[in-house]
């Protein structure tokens, strides 16, 4: 084992901002600890420069997890830490090498360490209670596994809450050949909340009181200026709705600035991470979400970020301003500032309670301007699974996206999904329903019934249908077309012209293509109702093409591009191209004003295992039934996310899945066991949980 | 209600057995938690104003609790109040409980004892309910509303109207009770959150004996309807 840098203890006296470049990687030991070595110059920022994470580097490494005081606020707090360190060492591995890890539990409970995102034997994963039986007290567990992947990924314990207070680290496993990813220098970026609060009492408080760390409410004050703005009536109508629902629109985060404090890479922002780039140089930054419950929304004023991976995996590099990283998603970013200068890398908690921040330098004597904070989001009727504004119908429901020249449109019951759409004419339809995914050039469509799924469609002209239902598939050109009754499965078509279908002659399987999503029906189970559901979504659009509340309009308002799902495509092709044999529907439920989460309504504790059949290629399709953003992560096996190009699906271990929306990915069972698949928000997690066997 | 009480301890500690059980892969999920609060513990600003009491605590799960609440008035010693519910709560709808156990009113004398059927929860409109109906010994019943709404001013500076109104079958002469509505009650309380849980407040706190009731208060020379400046403290833990 390699250790590349001295104690925590000993960074703080240098400079050791930036460490992990390649080439040093390359040298070794002693051109690290040379560098880290270089006087500090005792400039203003002396006293303020954060310290850089921990590599530990090789194919056998020795962690404990204990108890250690650590002063983030001002007030000493106990955290539990890995080797001392606050977050735990980075990890770097190679893949096609064995690791192991001898784990040393220190701590007066269990614990446990869980490699997340890692393909490995299911008695290796960490899960107490699935995977094993749990590090008690004073022992060692030895964890041993082929590395079988590359990228970023993190680990954590998965005892208790052990999360919250600090038992996590990152992972950077180099890949075997050479790495696709052009880089002269990369920077591990690891985001976290910390706060002086147990996290018991964090859980307790929220089960008191689920408010308890908003202090964003709507007050007074916003009606006053909402019915000075928008007079009375409006007033009262815009809030008729959360009032009667009893829920806020403010209520974006659980916990929030109110108790936590932010960190990148362990550091407070009164104290920012220090990461240095030489000008010319293409930087690799390697963001880990590894927060309790903080969502985070991540830019570099004055940089392009061109996203490179995800959740460890390789995309196709998609150049963006600002993106969100849901807990435990990682995010790869290629960065080239073309000057010498000092930017700031501002990552702001998604209810904008707070932030934390680093200085990406060229030179440690320029400090970045710390920019403001947008807006707080506000929840609108959308991310209550219903969108009934701004169109004259009776029942609709439309995506949030961009939506043009739709002109002359006649609906009594609509729903779009979240996509462009333009160019849609003289449409007259009483039943309508669209997926997710682009249309253009509809014109003087008249339909009945009408169900669109989730897949291009282009050119479709002067249709008559009175009950319709396409499957998700690119279609294109279809013109004159005279249905009666017409379902259209999943696949492709191309130039439709001049049918006549009177009878329901072509209904074809009604499981999507596989790359595609879904377009089942949403189906509330009985299980929903009761004292632990406080809503569902009557219609859940597609999460895919949306970059989520509070940044919509960011594209609109500061020419920001903002990254979503639908642009993630998979660098290498799809690894098993198989359709997918069967659906399952799982409802993400909740009470927010009890604090009690749980899947289809049954939390972990009553329900039963799903079961996977080994090898089986099955589609899983997230219903977000609450108004809040779920990053749900399965453990063992890849989450290939949909995103519209069956050829690249990307791979994923956690899917943010937004409030009151819908998104698919297909899993190929491939790992037998059982394993977990949870909420990532920590406070979440206990009740939003299902045990997955695969058999 | 001593048996009552046992009964809730029973059932409070065979699902904590059930519960211990499931403490893997995580946290755990619904933990046996406590409450207790003091809603409202506060002065009139005369010298003669009384000092009032109310006080509720839980102990139990996200579904099922026990639940005390507590609520006094002393004067002096001629003239107090004391009342106290033991309650099994049990949530039936996402924003509703029903509750029901034991009341005994301990002052004033004599004594009465009540079986109480109630419904707590949150209505739409952000209205906080506490209804509940009583059966008495003698088989007296009761009708109790509270209505309550918080008013954000600032995210710590908060308004709180509440109005309360009793109701009873027939009368009770030995408390000076007539049959119907008996009194009603409102406030306004400005409070400021020093934090959540721990907020002194400033109000106005105004009752008003109503129909027999109002009648055997004058006969007895007493007033039928008060009014009064109050500050006080709420907090909870």
């Amino acid at each position: 084992m390699t250790v590349f840098k001295p104690s925590h203890e000993e960074q703080n006296k240098s400079s050791s901002g930036t460490v992990l470049s390649r080439r040093q990687f390359v040298f070794g030991a002693s051109a690290m600890l040379a560098l880290t070595t270089i006087p500090f110059s005792k400039n203003a920022l002396a006293s303020a420069i954060g310290q850089s994470l921990t590599q530990l580097s090789g194919k056998v490494f020795d962690l404990s997890i204990d108890y250690k005081t650590v002063n983030f606020t001002g007030t000493p707090a106990r955290a539990t830490v890995i080797n001392q360190l606050f977050p735990g060492p980075l990890l770097r591995w190679k893949e096609g090498e064995t690791v192991t890890l001898r784990v040393k539990n220190n701590l007066d409970h269990d614990s446990s360490l869980h490699w997340h995102g890692m393909i490995l034997p299911t008695e290796m994963d960490g899960v107490p209670g699935l995977s094993f039986a749990g590090i008690k007290p004073g022992e060692t567990f030895e964890y041993k596994f082929p590395v079988k992947q590359s990228g970023t990924y993190w680990y954590h314990s998965h005892s208790g809450f052990q999360e919250q207070t600090g038992v996590y680290g990152a992972i950077v496993i180099d890949p075997k050949e050479a790495d696709p990813v052009v880089f002269d220098r990369e920077h591990v970026i690891m985001l976290s909340d910390w706060s002086d609060e147990a996290p018991e009492t964090i859980y307790a408080n929220l089960k008191k009181q689920s408010d308890y760390y908003n202090y964003s409410e709507r007050t007074m004050s916003d009606l006053f200026s909402d019915i000075k703005k928008q007079g009375l009536v409006n007033t009262w109508r815009a809030r008729s709705m959360w009032n009667q629902e009893r829920m806020s629109d403010r209520d974006i985060s659980d916990v929030t600035g109110a108790t936590y404090t932010y960190l990148m890479n362990g550091n407070p922002p009164a104290q920012p991470w220090q990461a240095l780039f030489k000008q010319g140089e293409k930087v690799r930054l390697r963001f880990i979400n590894s927060s309790a419950m903080t969502i985070f929304d991540v830019r570099i004023p004055g940089l392009k970020m061109t996203v490179v991976a995800s959740d460890g995996q390789n995309v196709q590099p998609v150049t963006i301003d600002e993106f969100r990283i849901g807990v435990a998603e990682t995010y790869d970013v290629i960065v080239e500032p073309k000057m010498e200068d000092a930017y700031c890398i501002f990552v702001q908690s998604i209810d904008r309670s707070g932030y934390t921040v680093g200085n990406f330098t060229s030179d440690e004597m320029f400090t970045a301007k710390i920019p403001d904070m947008d807006p707080m989001p506000i929840l609108g009727h959308g991310d209550m699974g219903m969108n009934m504004e701004g169109m004259d119908h009776s029942k609709m429901a439309m995506g949030s996206d961009s939506m043009s020249g739709m002109e002359g449109m006649d609906h009594s019951k609509m729903a779009m999904g979240s996509d462009s759409m333009s160019g849609m004419e003289g449409m007259d339809h009483s039943k309508m329903a669209m997926g997710s995914d682009s249309m253009s050039g509809m014109e003087g469509m008249d339909h009945s019934k009408m169900a669109m799924g989730s897949g291009s469609m282009a050119g479709m002209e002067g249709m008559d249908h009175s009950k319709m239902a396409m499957g998700s598939g690119s279609m294109a050109g279809m013109e004159g077309m005279d249905h009666s009754k017409m379902a259209m499965g999943s696949g492709s078509m191309t130039g439709m012209e001049g049918m006549d279908l009177s009878q329901p002659s072509m209904v074809m399987p009604t499981l999507g293509l596989a790359g595609y999503g879904s377009d089942n029906e949403i189906k509330h189970l009985d299980s929903e109702n009761g004292p632990q559901v406080d809503m569902q979504s009557g219609m859940p659009q597609s999460g895919l093409n949306d970059p989520g509340i509070g940044l919509r309009d960011h594209q609109a308002n500061y020419n920001r591009k903002v990254l979503t799902y639908a642009d993630l495509k998979g660098l290498h092709p799809t690894h098993d191209k198989r359709q997918p044999t069967r659906e399952i529907q799982l409802h993400l439920t909740g009470n927010m004003n009890r604090y009690m989460w749980s899947i289809n309504g049954i939390n972990f504790a009553d329900s039963a295992p799903l079961e996977l059949a080994y090898n089986e290629r099955v589609r899983i399709t997230l219903v977000n039934d609450t108004m809040m953003i779920h990053p749900m992560h399965l453990h063992g096996v890849w989450s290939e996310l949909e995103t519209g190009d069956p050829d690249y699906i990307p791979r994923k271990h956690t899917v943010m899945v937004q409030p009151g929306s819908k998104i698919s990915y297909l899993v190929t069972a491939d790992a037998l066991g059982q394993w977990a698949y949870h909420c990532h928000l920590l406070y979440h997690m206990p009740g939003m949980f299902r045990k997955v066997v695969i058999k | 209600m001593k048996n009552f009480n046992s009964l809730g301890f029973t059932l409070v500690m065979a699902t904590a057995s059930v519960m211990s059980s499931l403490s893997y892969a995580g946290a755990e999920d619904d933990p046996l938690l406590s409450y207790v609060a003091i809603d409202q513990l506060e002065k009139g600003l005369e010298s003669d104003d009384p000092i009032s009491f109310s006080f509720q605590a839980w102990v139990g799960y996200d579904m099922d609790k026990i639940w005390l609440k507590t609520s006094s008035e002393y004067q002096n010693s001629d003239d107090q109040g004391l009342e106290v519910q033991a309650l099994y709560s049990h949530a039936v709808a996402p924003y509703w409980d029903m509750q029901m156990g034991v009341r005994r009113d301990i002052k004033p004398s004599p004594s009465r004892d009540w079986l109480v059927l109630g419904f707590q929860g949150l209505a739409p409109y952000f209205f906080d309910i506490d209804g509940a109906f009583f059966v008495g010994e003698k088989g007296q019943t009761s009708i109790r509303l509270s209505i309550e709404q918080e008013w954000l001013i600032t995210q710590k500076l908060i308004l709180t109207p509440e109005f309360e109104m009793n109701a009873y079958g027939k009368s009770d002469d030995e408390l000076s009770m007539g049959a119907g509505l008996t009194d009603i009650n409102a406030g306004l309380r400005l409070k400021y959150e020093i934090t959540r849980k721990f907020a002194p407040y400033i109000g106005i706190d105004w009752s008003k004996k109503l129909g027999a009731t109002a009648d055997l208060a004058r006969d007895n020379g007493d007033s039928i309807s008060n009014s009064q400046f109050v500050i006080g403290v709420t907090a909870w833990f």
